[in-house]
């Protein structure tokens, strides 16, 4: 058994805290307490094997994916690779790309066959697996920049909605990216599909050899990034309306043809406190508030 | 890999982490090539001349003196050593030092145990509850009542089966009273239909609210036979009221062998042989152990044939701490009168026989084989080195009792430990320092990792945090061999 999981209740009682190693999950479900009882138990059953499983395929999920790749063993590593597969012929991607949405939606999916809830979120450092049953509900909370948790707006999720995955992705997030966005946020079907897109859409907000933009090869800050000698963004300089609206448009032409692809439902790109809008659902305004039931998504 | 990146080895990851940053989790970093951690490591610092008890020294070792390294005066805990689970790789520490001119290598790690518990002796002749009941903590069954023992009840508490193998709030409460227990914290535990005790190690139980003083100094009988020529002459008869074997003087070997006359006395319970009652009463938390408030109510009628007015009976509890003196009215009835002065002395001796009632906690754990392949790639041969007395086991530095048969089963007393030396995983688990100690000799032949031994001086010279303690003066030394005990 995995004896360095952490696992415990938050002070509010409601939510459940997953932390093992670099995964770090905030769990919370509604339903009866029974339910309840039962869903966090099979979380957190499964919770405890995945890092293991992860790292037992580790290099495998650290290289290019390529469609001729054999299938890993693990379950969450066939949601990571599943999920990136639609991007191997034109992007360089790797399942790693997918690996905090495919956790998100393991767990989430364990919860769900475990209980009867009306709702669950699985929130794997900003990417959410959601559970929505009929007339339920989700206002999830948007924000311009990962690393700042003021709101720029919010979304309703309703269960007829196919959107059960968000995530966000951009330079100043905790992973590695290829381009300037601050923060991409996707809506898709599932967490890992949405937690794929976001990374290339994201890459897609760039403004090539600009000279404000700095750059390092991944492998200089992490020895065994995945990203190897690729250039990651470590800072972006003060940037034109002109110059932000191109690096937008950019990453808007690459979104688009996912939303064409039926890869994702809809994405807000933001960028220097500018935000674009792909896609029906999100409708991005100023808030007062947040939402009682809100998820904040940083 | 570059020069200035280290490998972390906290989680399977094992991210390289470059110089002045953190891994994928942001939890572990490299500050100027060492990997960083929270924990303050404690090195057990053997000051012959100091003190009785572990005393934590905050301050860095900035006074540390080098000579004292080589001469096997310092010894490295597992206290905040960390562990390595799954323990696919070499404990977190494995250090050289010179132990006489031989070398001396201590592997030393904090096993993370599932399978433990602590043994609880508490002395008190008080029913605290029947045989296997359960005890609990925060309401959640976390043990059982196990067999009692000379003047002391014994409880069984923790254990794999209640700390995972039941509800999560039953793993919680029994992780929290095992860990409160072992880094010797008062913890209130009920048992079912019995008393609600209060166990601190080194500290004297509370039952029921009532501090217990000390231990009967012998059953009802043995106390006869103990006192009876103390008795012999101030008063007629003698009953030393007990849970076990109430004791008659009278009718006991020791009264018969100095001639004390038959008193016509008759007692409720079951005779066991001359002078001696089993179950006289029920089991409680008043007269020696007993439920009894009012002794006579284990009196039958006096035999009128045997018994005269004006016999002198005196009752007292195996403690001395309940007694009471009666002497026999016109109609054999006893009647209470003060205690006369001259058997006062031997109700007091009674009570100075008795010594102080303690509770004490053992940790039981058993080194499992991850564990033990931190040690070595061969994991058993670690086993037949403990069981060969090549390898010393010791807990924080402690001594511990290693059970024969298969595998590491050990138990240490709690209180000869530093403070807090335990700490515990949410899944939930014990975490408890373990130490390894061989010479470097055996260590190669029982396949130790031996790239991976450190000298002692660059453990105690890194600068980043360690505690050093002083260690106790009661305890061996653990670099010392058996044979050399002090």
């Amino acid at each position: 058994m995995n004896n360095r999981a952490q696992i415990r209740m938050l002070a509010d009682g409601r939510r459940l805290h997953l932390h093992d190693g670099p995964m770090d999950l905030i769990v919370e479900a509604f339903g009866a307490p029974c339910e309840i009882q039962s869903a966090y138990r099979a979380a957190s059953e499964r919770f405890l094997n995945v890092l293991d499983e992860l790292c037992g395929e580790l290099s495998f999920l650290r290289q290019p994916c390529c469609e001729e790749a054999e299938w890993p063993h693990g379950a969450v590593a066939r949601r990571m690779l599943a999920a990136v597969m639609p991007y191997a012929s034109q992007h360089f991607i790797t399942p790693m790309a997918a690996v905090a949405g495919a956790v998100a939606e393991e767990i989430l999916a364990a919860m769900v066959s475990a209980a009867e809830l009306s709702r669950i979120y699985v929130n794997d450092g900003g990417d959410i697996a959601l559970h929505l049953t009929a007339d339920e509900n989700f206002v999830v909370g948007m924000v311009e920049r990962p690393d700042r948790r003021s709101l720029a707006g919010t979304t309703t999720l309703t269960s007829t909605d196919p959107v059960r995955g968000i995530a966000t992705s951009g330079w100043r997030g905790r992973s590695f990216s290829l381009g300037i966005a601050d923060a991409v946020t996707v809506l898709a079907d599932r967490a890992a599909a949405a937690d794929a897109a976001a990374t290339i859409i994201a890459n897609a907000v760039d403004l090539p050899r600009h000279p404000a933009i700095i750059r390092v090869p991944a492998c200089e800050l992490a020895p065994d990034s995945d990203l190897g000698r690729r250039l990651v963004t470590q800072a972006v300089g003060k940037l034109t309306s002109a110059e932000v609206d191109r690096a937008l448009a950019s990453g808007m032409r690459t979104a688009e043809l996912l939303l064409r692809l039926d890869l994702i439902r809809s994405v807000a790109l933001n960028l220097q406190g500018e935000t674009r809008v792909v896609g029906a659902m999100v409708e991005p305004r100023r808030i007062a508030s947040v939402h009682e039931r809100g998820l904040v998504h940083a | 890999m570059p020069d200035d990146a280290i490998r972390c080895d906290a989680c399977p990851v094992l991210c390289y982490i470059k110089r002045g940053r953190t891994g994928s989790c942001d939890r572990y970093g490299n500050h100027e090539g060492k990997l960083v951690r929270l924990d303050p490591h404690v090195v057990l610092d053997r000051a012959l001349e100091r003190g009785d008890s572990v005393v934590p020294f905050l301050e860095r070792s900035r006074d540390w003196d080098g000579t004292l390294v080589s001469h096997g005066e310092t010894f490295v805990t597992a206290i905040g050593a960390g562990t390595t689970y799954p323990d696919y790789k070499p404990a977190p520490f494995i250090i050289s030092s010179q132990v006489e001119g031989a070398d001396m290598v201590t592997v030393v790690t904090e096993g993370i145990f599932s399978y433990c518990g602590v043994k609880v002796k508490i002395d008190t002749d008080r029913h605290l509850g029947a045989e296997c009941s359960t005890v609990r903590a925060q309401g959640e069954a976390i043990g059982h009542v196990t067999t009692s023992e000379y003047g002391s009840q014994m409880l069984s508490l923790g254990g794999v089966r209640h700390l995972t193998g039941g509800s999560r709030q039953e793993g919680t409460a029994t992780c929290d009273a095992l860990l409160n227990l072992c880094n010797g914290k008062a913890v209130e535990l009920k048992i079912d239909d019995g008393a609600k005790v209060v166990v601190q190690a080194g500290k004297p139980p509370i039952v029921d609210g009532a501090q217990e003083e000390r231990m009967r100094v012998g059953c009802g009988s043995a106390t006869i036979g103990m006192f009876a020529k103390q008795w012999f002459g101030k008063v007629d008869d003698v009953v030393v009221v007990d849970d076990h074997i109430t004791g008659v003087l009278s009718e006991h070997q020791a009264g018969k062998l100095l001639g004390v006359p038959e008193t016509g006395i008759k007692l409720k319970g079951r005779r066991s042989t001359p002078g001696r009652y089993f179950q006289v009463a029920e089991p409680g938390t008043s007269w020696g152990g007993t439920d009894i408030e009012d002794p006579l109510t284990i009196l039958g009628k006096f035999n009128a044939k045997k018994a005269w007015p004006g016999l002198r009976l005196l009752m007292v509890s195996t403690t001395g701490e309940q007694h009471a003196y009666f002497e026999l009215g016109e109609d054999l009835k006893p009647r209470e009168k003060e205690l006369p002065a001259n058997l006062k002395e031997s109700v007091s001796r009674i009570k100075e026989n008795c010594e102080p009632a303690l509770c004490t906690v053992l940790f039981m754990g058993g080194a499992g084989g991850s564990l033990r392949a931190g040690v070595t790639e061969n994991p058993v041969k670690l086993t037949h080195s403990v069981r060969d007395a090549l390898t010393r086991v010791t807990c924080g530095g402690s001594p511990v009792y290693v059970w024969p048969g298969g595998g590491i089963t050990f138990m240490v007393d709690v209180t000869r430990m530093p403070r807090n030396a335990f700490g515990y995983v949410p899944t939930p688990a014990l975490v408890a320092p373990i130490e390894f100690t061989l010479k470097l000799a055996d260590y190669a032949a029982l396949g130790g990792y031996l790239e991976n031994v450190k000298p002692l001086s660059s453990i105690v010279a890194e600068d980043d945090g360690r505690k050093r303690v002083t260690a106790r003066a009661d305890n061996p030394w653990p670099l010392e061999s058996g044979a050399k005990k002090r």
